[in-house]
């Protein structure tokens, strides 16, 4: 056996605009969990795109067992035993697991047998200890399962050099060591497994080595043994990270939004929120942990009005404001800040000016009558740009052209000039790089010293550990369990993520 | 020939859904690939007319046939290109075509209009089969294209749901991404359903031509190109119930014409404008979206989930 999987030799992959990757080495050796480390857009997810065949790089060499190999589409990359877990999961929801594994292979004759191949699967996960059904459709699985699946996909076609993207993003604490256990028995019988992550923690604890992209440059190589957070640390960012940290103010004793027996439906008909009950307070970073898809999207629709309630009531300042339009939580200053920058939070392709009014147009300030006076929007998008840093090309180019992490500052500026009582943040860091990141946070932690409530859900753990004054743990669209910014327990709040509702640690409901 | 009414409106019902079968059969295909064709209006007619034009030049109705599917594939191939490899949109592409195929084939026919074409296709009686009391007649009594559309329906069942091709056609039009990465040839798979789909279009077309009128007139599709496509939405995507819904279609059609025929003894129906009667199919087709567009909205089931949605690897 030839010591190196793979070898990658200064590659270099262009977009219009932009270099993603940019004289990047890489090499993998047969069992090894090796982590590729990096902030979002580091390139690298460019980089195993290019090898799995998806991307075509403009320059640069790879070699594949000792080899040099030219991979132009997936299949090549499929034959050369590479295989990748996407992020985003590439799976057909409407086929059964099955179907899944064997579409595009060649390994059935042209009439399909699939009972044949469901149980040749059984046999097969059973194999490598993975556990999924054979017969069961992919939307029936929860997300858990459904990584599951595409590893067993790999594993199927014979795949020894394999590729996960973030593997963890969507898992609980448990389920992420139960991931990393199996994909360390893969290493065992001596395949490669290339780890996508921007987590250090986790990447310290699991990985065999280290290798570190910034801004699409190669910048180091560790061994996971030699190195500490620290270390990583600066070779991922080259510098110190510093938030608002020293919160000195408390939260308020008055409750400015209360949800009572909150349900509703979601896009399925079934019922994502479950007679929820959640209070926010003046001052108060309410954080929401919870895998995604567990009724956060939900929540935040309904507070924003978006979405009906089927049952519960929703008080702001303690007066009801159950079944409203999304205008009269506007006015009501309920302000969200959407998970889809663009497209709930911002319209593509209208510029800065238009969309700097979007909740604001009706405004005395802005318009005359019928009429919006674009000499006043002029100077307000102008303010807006200036004051929270909007790097752009001009405030008549369409929003669709900026970057993530302009994109979330100009959503930012326009919910919070309209100086909101409560703010709701759906996963507002996603995507965003360190300094964007860094901003963003620091704009949650001084409109709580400004004493506006904010409801902060996020997937990142961390992040809600050091910004909230408390945090309320979701599963399958109940509460488990509240934790005070004391009590905070990476153990606590994983075992609640799965389902384990802790007593007592529940929202108790003022009776007023 | 003394046959209940019923046998032989049913009869005339196979004859009248036929060409709605060829279509909606092209249509499941490119629609399972995840290409919405709105030119089967336009395919159709361009298909009648060369098959039309083909049998008058060579006196054989199957190179009428052979020139209709060339005609639809020559179609379906614009449309690929246009909405696979330069991922136009694919409801512009389809009305263009439409139009397009509209103007070609009343330019193509002008000359010809009216002239009987020499060799029609002729009913031929299946032996064995044509007994069988009132399904032998209603199924086994007809011309050669209508046989060939019930082996379409069994062959294209059997491809789409039984076969590994079929698979990965399905996987193209559920989620291209996925079934990029799992190596198979989206575009290539999209290209040759599309083709094949223009391709029956045509025969359609060339059924109206050759079989069912059997004649050349401007326009002669009347619509039925659009109740193909909506017809494939109330078959959600699967040959069987295509069948039964272009039969259904068909017999709505025939029905007028019987009523009509009938004279005084259609009783009360005798005094509906035939106009009406005329309407009975798009009628049917609005109630049928209605009916079945909230159902599935409900259920969620049936559409290709990348249906209307161009693919792009390296889109970011």
């Amino acid at each position: 056996m030839t010591t190196t999987l793979v070898k990658m030799v200064s590659i270099t992959k262009r977009f219009p605009g932009v270099t993603a990757n940019s004289g990047i080495n890489f090499e993998l050796r047969p069992g090894e969990i090796h982590a590729l480390l990096g902030e979002n857009g580091a390139g690298k997810s460019t980089l195993m795109n290019i090898l799995t065949g998806l991307y075509m790089p403009d320059e640069g060499e790879i070699y594949i067992r000792g080899a040099r190999v030219k991979l132009t589409s997936p299949r090549d990359a499929i034959e050369a035993g590479i295989g990748m877990v996407h992020q985003h999961f590439r799976l057909v929801q409407t086929f059964s697991v099955a179907e899944n594994v064997i579409m595009g292979s060649g390994d059935q004759g042209f009439f399909l047998n699939m009972q044949e191949v469901e149980d040749k699967l059984a046999r097969f996960s059973g194999e490598y200890g993975i556990n999924v059904m054979p017969g069961s459709k992919i939307w029936q699985l929860s997300v858990g399962e459904q990584q599951r699946v595409e590893i067993v996909k790999m594993l199927y076609r014979g795949t020894d050099i394999m590729i996960l993207d973030e593997p963890t993003a969507v898992l609980t604490p448990q389920e992420s060591r139960e991931l990393f256990a199996t994909l360390r028995r893969m290493a065992d019988m001596g395949k490669g497994i290339i780890v996508i992550s921007h987590k250090i923690q986790e990447v310290l604890e699991n990985a065999d080595r280290i290798t570190v992209l910034r801004d699409g440059r190669y910048v180091d190589t560790f061994s996971g043994k030699d190195t500490d957070s620290r270390k990583l640390t600066m070779a991922m960012v080259d510098r110190d990270i510093s938030y608002g940290q020293n919160i000195s103010s408390k939260p308020k004793d008055d409750f400015i939004l209360c949800l009572k027996g909150l349900t509703v439906l979601g896009d399925r008909g079934q019922k994502a929120l479950k007679s929820l009950d959640l209070n926010l307070r003046k001052g108060e970073i309410l954080g929401i942990a919870g895998v995604a898809g567990n009724g956060q999207k939900e929540l935040a629709e309904v507070i924003a009005g978006l979405r009906e309630e089927a049952a519960g009531e929703i008080e702001v300042r303690g007066e009801r404001f159950t079944g409203r339009s999304a205008r009269r939580m506007i006015d009501a200053g309920i302000s969200l800040i959407p998970e889809d920058r663009l497209g709930t939070g911002l319209v593509g392709s209208l510029n800065i000016l238009e969309n700097s009014i979007l909740k604001k147009y009706r405004s005395g300030d802005i318009s005359t009558g019928w009429f919006i006076s674009w000499k006043r929007v002029r100077e307000y998008a102008h303010r807006l740009v200036e004051k929270f840093d909007v790097k752009t090309t001009g405030v008549e180019a369409p929003v669709r052209l900026l970057s993530g992490g302009n994109l979330q500052k100009l959503l930012l500026a326009r919910e919070i000039s309209n100086d909101p009582d409560v703010i709701v943040a759906v996963y507002p860091v996603r995507g965003l790089d360190v300094g964007a990141i860094e901003f963003v946070r620091n704009t949650l932690l001084r409109q709580r010293e400004n004493g506006k409530g904010i409801i902060l859900i996020s997937e990142e753990l961390e992040e809600l550990f050091m910004l909230s004054d408390r945090v309320a743990v979701m599963h399958e669209g109940e509460i488990m369990g509240i934790l005070d910014r004391e009590e905070i327990d990476l153990e606590r709040v994983g075992r609640m993520m799965a389902g384990e509702r802790e007593e007592g640690s529940h929202e108790r409901t003022a009776v007023r | 020939m003394n046959d209940p009414l019923v046998v032989v409106i049913l009869s005339t019902a196979v004859i009248a859904g036929t060409p709605l079968l060829f279509a909606a059969l092209g249509e499941i295909l490119a629609e399972r690939s995840g290409v919405l064709n709105l030119g089967v209006e336009g395919m159709m007619l361009v298909g009648a007319v060369s098959g039309y034009i083909a049998t008058l030049l060579t006196g054989n109705h199957w190179a009428g046939v052979l020139a209709a599917l060339a005609a639809g594939g020559m179609m379906g191939m614009i449309h690929a290109f246009i909405s696979v490899s330069l991922r136009g949109n694919q409801v512009v592409s389809g009305l263009a075509l439409t139009i397009f195929g509209t103007g070609l084939s009343a330019f193509l026919g002008k000359s010809y209009i009216g002239q009987p074409v020499p060799d029609v296709f002729k009913p031929v009686t299946v032996p064995l089969f044509s007994q069988i009391p009132y399904l032998g007649k209603i199924f086994f009594e007809h011309d050669a294209l209508v046989y060939l559309s019930y082996i379409f329906v069994i062959v294209i069942w059997v491809l789409v749901f039984k076969t590994r091709w079929g698979l990965n056609l399905r996987a193209v039009g559920e989620n291209p991404a996925a079934a990029d990465s799992m190596g198979i040839p989206v575009y290539l798979t999209r290209y040759i359903s599309v083709v094949s789909g223009g391709m029956l279009a045509g025969l359609g077309g060339a059924y109206l031509s050759l079989a069912y009128a059997p004649t050349w007139l401007e326009n002669m599709t009347a619509g039925r190109g659009w109740i193909a496509v909506a017809l494939v939405i109330f078959a959600v995507w699967h040959p069987w119930k295509a069948l039964v819904g272009s039969y259904i279609f068909g017999g709505v059609d025939a029905l007028g014409f019987h009523i009509q025929a009938m004279g005084e003894k259609a009783l009360f129906l005798k005094d509906v404008s035939p106009f009406f009667l005329q309407m009975l199919p798009y009628i049917l087709t609005i109630i049928v979206l209605i009916l079945v567009t909230s159902e599935t909205k409900k259920r969620r089931v049936g559409t290709p989930a990348a249906l209307g949605l161009p693919y792009d690897r390296e889109e970011r």
